[in-house]
């Protein structure tokens, strides 16, 4: 004979004010006990209208407001853009530029994986590694401070180059972080990778195969840690990406601990692509010809995509042959990465919202834009 | 230290009158240790404060006083200063009453435990069982402020922390029976005079159940499920503020404090010095003196113990809190004891009594 118990599901509200939501997503989950059953995210509290914008601002007012779409790794927000731009202007970028674009958007992509490193332990209630990771970021961001005069919200890359050359001894500075963070990264992962508490949280939570991931759409480590590789700096390569020398780190099962691997796996790789740009880097200028305030780009249209830390953030331009962008859309990953949230969230448990909605490493500017 | 006992014994002696001499004497040694207790707690906060920064690679309250002993006392200043909320919906009296009951079982244990040679409250005979049984209402304080707060994720902290709760109290009674066996006593004073080799030798298994289970009782990381903060905004304080959150706070911090005392009086000799009975009758007097330094001593070692496990480790998920307890802790507990009894059976090295 079998007891039935009659439970009543609890929908709880979580965010858009919750410690863990990375912002401001709400997520309607309904749980019965400690099991998930259904999540609805809502998005759009965020929403800052930054494509309209291009509408009403000509290419270089709109240039900074781009920043503000992904504000943890910024340079992955103005290189698709920059790209789309000179694609359709026909502008010519120097050498030695694309060489700084690839540094500053290594750099930036180490500093996005750290900051996701800590909110991710931090989320699954280890305290210390965020303050590790930050210290760490706080060098690039020293680093980036002396390069563009900015911390956060850069505004570097110019349509054709970039806005100033490399200040002297900067890039003994960036090699000098290389060999230091090496050394870094071995530490998190004495401290991290063979936790039994950390392991048992992550394995074999928030499983995504390969199916799931391809048909929603997901990108970068997500993508990645299902088992597909795929990176767009090795299938398009764009900038002066095809001349280094790097692997795409993939996982197995697809789970948490996958994706966790593969950001770790990826830093190294980022730092394997600086050093070798540092040794490759041309003399030359870094901007080829200053662009006039309004300047004018032919009609036409044209979609860029760079491999952010995310995934691949592509943008779609169409140009209508005066200063200003008649369309200018965003195709980011943390949007197409979130769809996949209340997939893998049903049947999983309260605590496990945490653990794989921090692997998925949504940014929520990005989502909402 | 122990002069200052004499001196209180030779005063209370004078006065005249019994029933007046009984209240004094109720009165002073509790209210003695509860000052004690709570002047700790302060520090122990500011302690696992600049600890935790040390391990995360920064600073920590430097400011105020002497490396910023005075923080906490300003903190608690603030706190008291704050408006104190009732939510709307809120059950106005589970509300009130929850956090006292949280807060008041933390010290009253205190009177019984030893914390010096012959410094304590009450010798209750069957003090382990009484010091569980009282320590054991907080998770009903920490139940009705889940309830009372109406709230979802201070009911969701509620629940866990009385699941939790229900988990690991058997295991950890069961790893306190070795050491009852091997003393022969359930009360305190007599387990701290048993204990010429310390526990720690002859239960080393019943230690580690022990620690893990209390480290679960008190909420602290990994166990806070509770008041997980990344998943359960702040668990089953969220509604509070104010004078009432403090006194959570508190709790918490008096509780870790005696997850400490309760190591140290059961397995690490207590109030005793290491190896005391080695240093001949002078030594022994002159150490049993300073026996509440001990105390504290080994009682600070236990609390950073546990502020260390804070910096490095992760929060477990709820099932496999429960697996952890009944699959793992549970067996080992029984092993322990049976072990333990077949040991002190036969009298065997250090098992002998």
């Amino acid at each position: 004979m079998s007891i039935e118990f009659k439970t009543e599901e609890i929908t709880i509200n979580m965010g858009p004010h919750h410690p863990s939501t990375h912002g401001v997503l709400r997520l309607i989950v309904k749980i019965d006990g400690e099991v998930v059953t259904d999540v609805v995210p809502v998005i759009g509290y965020l929403h800052r209208s930054i494509e309209r914008l291009a509408q009403d601002r000509n290419y270089f007012m709109y240039f900074p407001v781009v920043d503000r779409v992904d504000y943890v790794s910024i340079i992955a927000a103005e290189l698709p853009l920059a790209i789309a731009v000179e694609k359709v202007g026909g502008i010519e970028v120097p050498e030695r530029a694309e060489y700084i674009r690839v540094i500053t958007a290594e750099l930036t992509r180490i500093m996005s994986h750290l900051f996701w490193l800590g909110t991710f332990m931090l989320d699954l209630g280890a305290t210390t590694v965020i303050m590790y990771a930050l210290r760490e970021r706080e060098r690039i961001v020293d680093l980036m401070e002396e390069l563009t005069g900015q911390r956060m919200m850069f505004n570097y890359i110019r349509y054709g180059g970039v806005n100033a050359d490399l200040p002297e001894g900067w890039l003994n500075k960036v090699k000098n972080f290389c060999d230091y963070f090496m050394k870094m990264i071995e530490e998190y992962e004495i401290l991290i990778n063979k936790n039994p508490i950390f392991l048992s949280r992550v394995k074999g939570i928030g499983i995504i195969s390969k199916e799931t991931a391809i048909a929603f759409g997901a990108a970068g480590p997500i993508l990645r840690g299902s088992g597909i590789k795929t990176d767009v700096r090795k299938d398009e390569p764009y900038s002066v990406y095809d001349r280094f020398d790097f692997d795409i780190p993939v996982g197995t099962t697809g789970d948490t601990f996958d994706r966790y691997i593969v950001r770790m796996e990826e830093m190294r790789q980022s730092v394997s692509i600086l050093r070798q740009a540092i040794d490759q880097i041309p003399p030359g200028p870094c901007l080829k010809k200053k662009l006039s305030f309004s300047f004018k780009i032919p009609a036409g249209e044209a979609y860029c995509q760079v491999e952010a830390p995310r995934g691949s953030m592509g943008v779609y331009l169409i140009s209508n042959g005066t200063n200003t962008a008649s369309r200018v859309k965003y195709r980011t990953p943390s949007f197409s990465n979130m769809q996949i949230l209340p997939e893998v969230l049903r049947g999983a448990y309260l605590s496990d919202i945490m653990a794989i909605f921090g692997s998925f490493d949504v940014i929520l500017p990005e989502v909402d834009r | 230290m122990e002069v200052l006992v004499q001196l209180y014994t030779a005063i209370l002696s004078l006065i005249p009158f019994e029933p007046v001499r009984n209240a004094i004497n109720m009165l002073v040694p509790t209210l003695a240790i509860a000052s004690m207790v709570l002047g700790i707690v302060f520090i122990l906060i500011w302690w696992e404060r600049r600890l935790i920064a040390f391990v995360q690679a920064r600073l920590g309250p430097n400011r105020l006083g002497p490396g910023g002993i005075f923080q906490s006392f300003a903190d608690a200043l603030k706190v008291m200063l704050k408006e104190d909320i009732v939510t709307a919906d809120a059950d106005v009296i589970l509300f009130t009453i929850a956090p006292i009951l949280v807060f008041v079982p933390g010290l009253l244990v205190y009177s019984l435990v030893p914390v010096g040679n012959g410094m304590i409250v009450s010798n209750v005979n069957v003090a382990i069982f009484l010091f569980l049984a009282i320590s054991s209402i907080t998770t009903l304080g920490i139940l009705m402020a889940g309830w009372s707060s109406n709230n979802k994720y201070s009911l969701m902290g509620g629940i866990r922390a009385v699941a939790q709760a229900i988990s690991y109290e058997i295991p950890l009674l069961l790893s306190i029976v070795g050491v009852i066996m091997l003393a022969g006593s359930l009360s305190m004073v007599d387990i701290v005079q048993s204990q010429n080799v310390w526990n720690i030798v002859r239960q080393p298994l019943g230690f580690i159940i022990f620690f893990i289970c209390s480290l679960s009782e008190v909420n602290r990381i990994p166990f806070d499920l509770p008041e997980a903060e990344s998943e359960l905004v702040s668990g089953y304080n969220t509604e509070y503020s104010g004078f009432k959150f403090a006194m959570f706070f508190l709790a918490e911090y008096i509780n870790t404090f005696t997850l400490g005392a309760l190591c140290t009086t059961l397995f690490f000799g207590g109030w005793r010095f290491p190896f005391d009975n080695l240093l001949g009758d002078i030594g022994l007097q002159l150490t049993a003196q300073l026996g509440i330094v001990w105390f504290i001593l080994k009682t600070m070692f236990f609390f950073s113990v546990v502020v260390w496990i804070r910096g490095t480790l992760p929060r477990v998920r709820t099932d496999q809190l429960m697996a952890f307890a009944w699959k793992y802790l549970l067996p080992a507990a029984l092993l322990n004891i049976f072990v333990t009894s077949i040991f002190a059976a036969i009298g065997f090295g250090v098992f002998s009594r």
